[in-house]
């Protein structure tokens, strides 16, 4: 039965490729065994006469494919092409050309059917980091493997991919982020349903592992939901929006339950948060463009359904890369401005109600030395989100080597002036060091 | 004061999101208008041009000096994908660190993987290295898929534009005559201009050269050159002093006299090597506009010849 469904591949194949007349290329097979003993030979006619049969079937077939089809070569008939080989139990023992034939021609394509099949991209990042020094505010664990992120990423169908990140700690599983996307819309609409880090500002989108540095940015704990962040499930829909010549803009708008680390919290099913971005970007030259941004961003606070958070940011980056030399040097500037107005208990008069306001932000920048090195700083000033007498600052000096694409080693030494109280400041001076590693297919991240 | 939750702010907001996402974009598209066409790289717009003449729109992701393997997905593309009508990629996984997310975030139904206009070129061209056996990334940046350099072969350029004139012709059958009479106008000048490329390297074939990547296994092919070793000891990985060392070794030991160097590598150890060992370093081109004067695919293989005839002649 094999060579049955051998034959469809064998003779598409051979017709795409312009080669040799598939029938021959059986009439071979089947005619060698000419000293074979009549009962074997009655089978084998019997065989042939079938063959015949179904060529002539096929090339009728193919003839109207050819008529009404392009001859591009779709990939599954390259798949079939690898178990178009006889089977060596087959056919008297006698050199079949048909192989021979086959190796040649798969050499049009790549391998790109049989490689994966029908399985998702599969990736895991290790995120390794030790932490040494002092901080009595805040103080890290020594050594800690800090995620295992599984990445699952692969096409649903025409009208959709997906993408799933699940990272492991070393105590629980979080579902980072899951969620599907719709590419075929109308409208140039796009979007996408799950679960998601929202796009509020820039290093709230940001992967752990992709950030250029350790830690987050302390407007980011203080302020934004710390590591995990706005992220949440809901629908998350974006657009290109019409744009003066040489500008890129698109908005964004985002429809979540309302449950996000400490930022945000649901209390009754009504309680949706919101985020809306703008982004607006340019190419200033060839290797120099301006991205700049504005978001905000609206849920419901732990104290209840009449408490409402209001986030409001800016973020403007600026990168320098020279495409001749893009592997070699590159730099980046980026600064993130974010305001919070957060309703809750007066902190004199703890019956009284008050909208807290507090002011955060960072501001960083990397330079790529060569291929294996890249240096980098941030700035970081932060209120309370929750008490805006009490304001946090520090400074970071990061280090990075890449020994190639899918690893990294990085040091970053980290200076904290962080409140803890009105009139009193706790110094933090740590060293922070990680290792980071991916294994398989992980696919890009957003620009 | 505590703001407290209101209904018809909420209802503001909504309304105002919807607002903006009603704005309505032009509709594009008519028959008759020209085919907008986006390719990954260069190369493959040039043979897009050829075979799609002034009925074609072409214009390319990535610059011809450039890395395809690191290019950044800028949203400035992302607006000329969201019109494109055809998307022609390499394929093999090159574009892999930054195609997908661009494609997805073009929202251009058009161009996902799989639609009518997605085009991997790849399927029509002859791939070398198609790794046999396991594959890890202990052998580095690997292709799984095998070499995605396969361009810099004339016979797979006329392979692809093949594909390419195929694909015209379903999108615009009006126009199906136009581009096979393109197409065999182009057949007929690469043949012609392979024949004069193949007798230029002719004196030189069977030469030992090494390359800084492996770039070049279908140029080699081709023109019967013999790439003997690797100044990056492993794709992707940059070279290392141990590996320079051996190579040095190897390439006095075998008498290799010349280093083909694509444009976006730090020429540093290319430099070295060639200091110790009496071989020049040649920097090629492996794509399209990588000069300027390498205007077109013809171009492309006319300034490789001459270089690579330059250096061996002038070290030997």
């Amino acid at each position: 039965m094999k060579r049955f469904a051998a034959l469809p591949a064998l003779l598409l194949f051979s017709a795409i490729a312009h080669a040799q007349d598939a029938s021959s290329v059986l009439v071979k097979h089947t005619a060698t065994p000419a000293s074979a003993e009549d009962a074997r030979m009655k089978v084998l006619e019997d065989q042939v006469r079938a063959l015949a049969g179904e060529v002539a079937l096929l090339r009728s077939e193919l003839k109207e494919l050819r008529d009404t089809k392009s001859p591009e070569p779709a990939s599954s008939q390259q798949v079939l092409l690898a178990s178009a080989h006889p089977e060596p139990g087959m056919l008297p023992a006698s050199p079949a050309p048909a192989p021979a034939q086959a190796v040649q021609t798969q050499t049009f394509g790549g391998a790109s059917g049989n490689a994966k099949l029908l399985n998702p991209d599969i990736s895991l990042i290790g995120d390794f980091i030790g932490t040494a020094g002092h901080n009595n505010v805040a103080p890290g664990r020594s050594l800690e493997m800090h995620e295992s992120e599984v990445g699952l990423q692969a096409i649903i169908d025409p009208y959709a991919r997906a993408d799933a990140f699940i990272s492991f700690g070393e105590t629980g599983v979080n579902v980072e982020e899951a969620y599907v996307t719709f590419t075929s819309l109308p409208g140039g609409l796009l979007l996408k349903v799950g679960k998601k880090r929202a796009d509020f500002g820039k290093v709230n989108t940001i992967h752990n592992h992709a950030l250029p540095f350790i830690d987050r940015p302390l407007v980011t704990n203080n302020l934004v939901g710390g590591e995990d962040g706005i992220d949440d499930s809901g629908f998350f829909l974006s657009r290109f929006l019409p744009a003066p010549k040489n500008w890129f803009l698109e908005g964004s708008a985002e429809v979540m339950r309302g449950d996000s680390a400490d930022v945000f919290q649901a209390s009754r099913r009504e309680d949706v948060s919101v985020v809306g971005h703008l982004r607006a970007y340019r190419d200033l030259s060839e290797s120099t463009n301006l991205d700049l941004g504005v978001s905000y961003a609206r849920g419901h606070n732990n104290l209840g359904s009449n408490f409402l958070t209001n986030l409001y940011s800016g973020d403007a980056t600026l990168r320098w890369k020279p495409l001749r030399r893009a592997i070699y040097n590159s730099f980046l500037f980026r600064t993130e401005l974010v305001w919070s107005a957060r309703d809750q208990f007066s902190l004199a008069v703890p019956t009284r109600l008050q909208t807290q306001h507090a002011f955060g932000m960072y501001s960083s920048a990397e330079y790529r030395v060569n291929r294996r090195w890249t240096v980098g700083g941030r700035f970081d000033r932060s209120g309370h989100a929750t008490d805006s007498r009490l304001t946090d600052s520090g400074f970071s000096g990061i280090l990075t080597y890449w020994p190639s694409e899918f690893s990294q080693i990085r040091g970053q030494y980290r200076f904290g002036h962080l409140a803890t109280s009105p009139t009193d400041f706790s110094n933090a001076n740590e060293f922070l060091f990680q290792f980071l590693f991916v294994m398989g297919a992980h696919g890009a991240h957003p620009f | 004061m505590p703001r407290l939750l209101k209904k018809t702010r909420f209802t503001a907001i909504a309304t105002s999101f919807a607002l903006v996402f009603t704005l309505v974009y032009p509709v594009t598209g008519s028959a008759d208008s020209k085919i907008r066409i986006m390719t990954a790289t260069t190369d493959l717009a040039s043979l897009a041009q050829e075979i799609g003449g002034d009925k074609v729109d072409v214009e390319s992701v990535a610059r011809g000096y450039q890395d395809p393997h690191f290019v950044d997905p800028k949203p400035s593309f992302l607006l000329k994908l969201s019109k494109a009508e055809l998307l022609v990629v390499v394929g093999l996984e090159l574009e892999i660190g930054w195609l997908p997310p661009l494609i997805t975030q073009s929202s251009n139904p058009r161009i996902q993987v799989g639609a009518p206009g997605y085009f991997d070129a790849s399927r029509f061209a002859r791939i070398l290295e198609l790794p046999t056996g396991q594959v890890t990334r202990a052998e580095g940046d690997v292709h799984p898929l095998g070499n995605p350099h396969y361009w810099l072969d004339p016979d797979n350029g006329l392979r692809i534009a093949k594909g390419i004139q195929t694909k015209l012709s379903e999108m615009r059958p009006n126009e199906a005559a136009y581009f096979a009479q393109r197409y065999e106008a182009f057949e007929q000048r690469l043949k012609q201009s392979d024949q004069q490329w193949q007798a230029q390297m002719k004196p030189y074939a069977g030469r030992k050269v090494v390359t800084y990547h492996r770039s070049w296994p279908n140029f080699a092919e081709h023109f019967g050159l013999n790439v003997v070793g690797y100044v990056e000891p492993r794709p992707g990985i940059p070279p290392s002093p141990q590996h320079t060392v051996e190579l040095i070794a190897q390439m006095k030991r075998e008498g290799v006299k010349v280093i083909m160097v694509e444009p976006y590598f730090d020429l540093k150890t290319p430099n070295s090597i060639a200091r110790e060992t009496g071989a020049q370093v040649v920097v090629l081109m492996p794509s399209v506009g990588g000069e300027r004067e390498i205007t077109d695919y013809f171009k492309l293989f006319d300034y490789d010849i001459a270089k690579l005839k330059k250096a061996f002649d002038e070290t030997h």
